[in-house]
């Protein structure tokens, strides 16, 4: 594929780019044999995928288990090295990058987790957790200044600062969550990549979380990658989203157009299973019923790896990969079909 | 004619070493053949307990069913003993649980795990058991059946797995399906595959189904009626259009609104319930919603308000009339 970039409008500049993704793979090699280990095969979990992120947005990243949103979240931090591609951190391809030259890049990029009871460590209380990065980066002085960063950290998020000398199992998993936020903010980054940071939460705990993140994103001038199955939540969230199936990015654009005129098979069927709140509304609801399940990302179907659910497929998808193209100004999508 | 199931003032608790947890405090509702009970409401409210307790499930200690009567068909199933409760528990009721593979022996195949209770409950021979369960398969979706139920539960999909549930669920012509979360552990396109298979085969045969779910989506799909749970209270029940078009407890207010809607552009702000789900070991006084209430006055700490009649067949416990109020800013 030839250097076609995801900005809404191609012809812009690409000063407002903070992340620019281009053909990013991602195969984990998997072994076997017991003494000798062969690699047999490549689970492809990222499979050629392309976007930009622009400075102070929040790019959606939505599809169904296992197909590749936490990998490609992943690789865009440099905590997996890509298989290939590139990706462009204010124009720089960090992909190319020793591990020395990505130390001072780390601090700009951070991750909030899905699971807000495994990723804190439970034997460290709340101060110590949200306070080590900062430590890490060597970004104080002074014990003094460590503790005022520290609680500042915690009334940012909604916590109260004497809660700082508390144990992780002391707090509700809403209280977990804004840990894990501040934790991220601590190294005052650009880029957070949020990786399902509500899913695990309850219902009326999750919006607290959502309203959180948005007034940060304000406040601090933040970007996010903002990746989750609840598609409510990501339209909420989300200025642009992306749509990814079974390691590759099938349509993308922002969030209205997605939800009032989706153009993949695929992203149709998502939103139209998506039930509602309101059964008004859902009495009247047409559904797509996609058939099947979602094939393996060992073995992915020839030509457009969808074609085996697709209530549309004719011949050519079953063998022709589709072209990922920008079918209107800012709105891309990889589909024989449309 | 007495409604298929009535449950009366049901009371369980579980004795641990922080205190009494309170899991299921009073449950009171009854619910008609062929009818969808929706069960909502915060993680720890008491609906799996809920759940259990009628199938008499519940873990002895810690817990123990201290009051009430669940009357099905007429019978309390409290006061059955347990060869009595085994051979409802299965046959005229099922259960279906949030984790399929925890569920099947993974040992054993599909096609053996569901031929043993229909040749028990339904007192035929193999090979009409073995007919039975292929069509069972069939009728969830899964084609090939006939060789599929010599497969392990580990050679099918989480999705696949679900559906097999589905099947065994309703092996034996049951009158009451429990299905406590279902979906949850599915995708949104596999979980409406699997709820719609669910939806058709209980409407082809009448059985009535207790859906629990943290999904006011799901919920509105597929429920005719809706009991909202707080802190081991009903305190909503109406029929499904009812509670979403007038919802009237302020906790179910607030949660429909919390919720950003698929089919809705983006609005301002999220509107959260402020505060933290209660400690059931330790209860306020009054109302156990109080504390993060913006309707609450002076009564709410005193006097537990009962679920009290705000409209037809809809019922909420609640002091305050939200129609008249005027909710408290933060
Ligand atoms: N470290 C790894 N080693 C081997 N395979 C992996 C690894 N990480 C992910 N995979 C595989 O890559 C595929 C994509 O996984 P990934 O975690 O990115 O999916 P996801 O879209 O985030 O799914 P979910 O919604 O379940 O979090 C899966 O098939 C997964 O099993
Ligand atoms: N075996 C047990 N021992 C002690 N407490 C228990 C036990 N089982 C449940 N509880 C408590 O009973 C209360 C109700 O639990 P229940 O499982 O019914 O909640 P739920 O409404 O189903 O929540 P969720 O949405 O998280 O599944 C909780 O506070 C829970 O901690
Ligand atoms: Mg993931
Ligand atoms: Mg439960």
């Amino acid at each position: 594929m030839t250097q076609q970039r995801t900005s809404p409008s191609s012809t812009k500049s690409t000063d407002n780019l903070l992340i620019q993704v281009q053909g990013l793979k991602m195969y984990f090699p998997v072994n076997a044999g017991l003494i000798i280990q062969k690699k047999i095969a490549d689970i492809k979990a990222v499979d050629g995928v392309s976007f930009d992120i622009m400075k102070g947005e929040t790019m959606g990243l939505v599809g169904e288990s296992g197909c590749g949103k936490t990998t490609t979240g992943r690789c865009i931090l440099m905590l997996y090295r890509p298989t290939a591609g590139e990706i462009k951190y204010e124009g720089v391809d960090i992909t190319k990058l020793k591990n020395s030259e990505l130390r001072p890049l780390r601090r700009k990029m951070q991750i909030i987790f899905q699971d807000p009871y495994g990723s804190l460590n439970p034997r460290m209380n709340a101060g110590a957790i949200i306070g080590e990065p900062i430590v890490i980066h060597k970004l104080i002085k002074s014990k003094a200044e460590y503790r005022e960063r520290v609680e500042s950290l915690l009334s940012e998020v909604g916590l109260n600062p004497y809660m700082s000398d508390r144990y992780p199992h002391e707090f509700s998993g809403g209280q977990r969550q804004r840990i894990g936020v501040a934790r991220a903010l601590a190294v005052e980054p650009q880029f957070i990549v949020c990786d399902e940071p509500v899913s695990a939460l309850d219902v009326s705990i999750q919006a607290q979380v959502i309203n959180l993140l948005e007034e940060l994103q304000d406040r601090r001038k933040l970007t996010y990658l903002f990746i989750a199955h609840d598609l409510s939540v990501v339209r909420h969230i989300s200025d642009r989203v992306c749509v990814m199936y079974l390691g590759k990015a099938v349509e993308l654009t922002d969030r209205n157009t997605l939800y009032e005129n989706p153009l993949h098979p695929y992203t149709k069927a998502l939103l139209s299973a998506v039930p509602i709140p309101d059964p008004e509304v859902e009495s009247k609801r047409e559904r797509i019923i996609l058939t099947g399940d979602v094939p393996s990302p060992l073995n992915p179907p020839p030509g457009c790896n969808f074609h085996t659910r697709c209530p549309i497929a004719i011949d050519i998808c079953k063998s022709v990969i589709p072209e990922w193209r920008e079918k209107d100004p800012g709105h891309w999508v990889a589909c024989h079909r449309v | 004619m007495p409604p298929l199931l009535e449950v009366k003032d049901l009371k369980t608790y579980f004795y641990t070493q922080s205190g009494v947890v309170k899991a299921v405090d009073g449950v009171s509702f009854s619910l008609e053949d062929g009818e969808i009970l929706g069960l909502v409401g915060e993680s720890g409210s008491g609906k799996s307990v809920s759940a259990l307790s009628i199938m008499r499930l519940v873990s002895d200690p810690p817990g123990k069913i201290i009051s009430g009567e669940v009357k099905f068909m007429g019978e309390d199933l409290l006061k059955l003993n347990k060869d009595e409760m085994r051979s409802i528990r299965g046959h005229k009721i099922s259960m279906i649980f949030q984790e399929p593979m925890t569920s099947l022996n993974p040992v054993l195949t599909i096609g053996k795990q569901l031929t043993e209770a229909i040749e028990l409950h339904l007192k035929v021979d193999k090979q009409a058991a073995r007919d039975r369960a292929a069509k069972l398969l069939e009728s969830v979706g899964i084609s090939d059946s006939n060789r599929r139920l010599d497969d392990f539960p580990h050679q099918f999909s989480g999705g696949m797995r679900q559906r097999v549930m589905i099947a065994m669920g309703m092996s034996c012509n049951p009158k009451l399906i429990i299905a406590d979360e279902p979906t949850t552990a599915l995708d949104v396109t596999i979980q409406a595959q699997v709820l719609e298979v669910l939806k058709s085969m209980v409407a082809n045969t009448n059985t009535a189904v207790i859906v629990i779910t943290h999904n006011l989506g799901v919920v509105a799909r597929y429920a005719d009626r809706v009991n909202v749970m707080y802190a081991g209270k009903i305190i909503e029940t109406a029929k499904a259009t009812e509670l979403y078009a007038n919802p009237r407890h302020p906790y179910t207010i607030g949660l429909l609104k919390s919720v950003p809607r698929l089919d809705e552009p983006k609005k301002d702000k999220l509107v959260p319930i402020e505060g933290q789900p209660p400690d059931l070991t330790n209860l306020p006084a009054g109302c156990s919603f109080r504390s993060r209430c913006p309707y609450a006055f002076e009564k709410c700490a005193v006097e537990t308000p009962p679920l009290l009649q705000v409209g037809d067949n809809h019922f909420s416990a609640c002091w305050a009339d939200v129609r008249k109020a005027v909710p408290a800013k933060k």
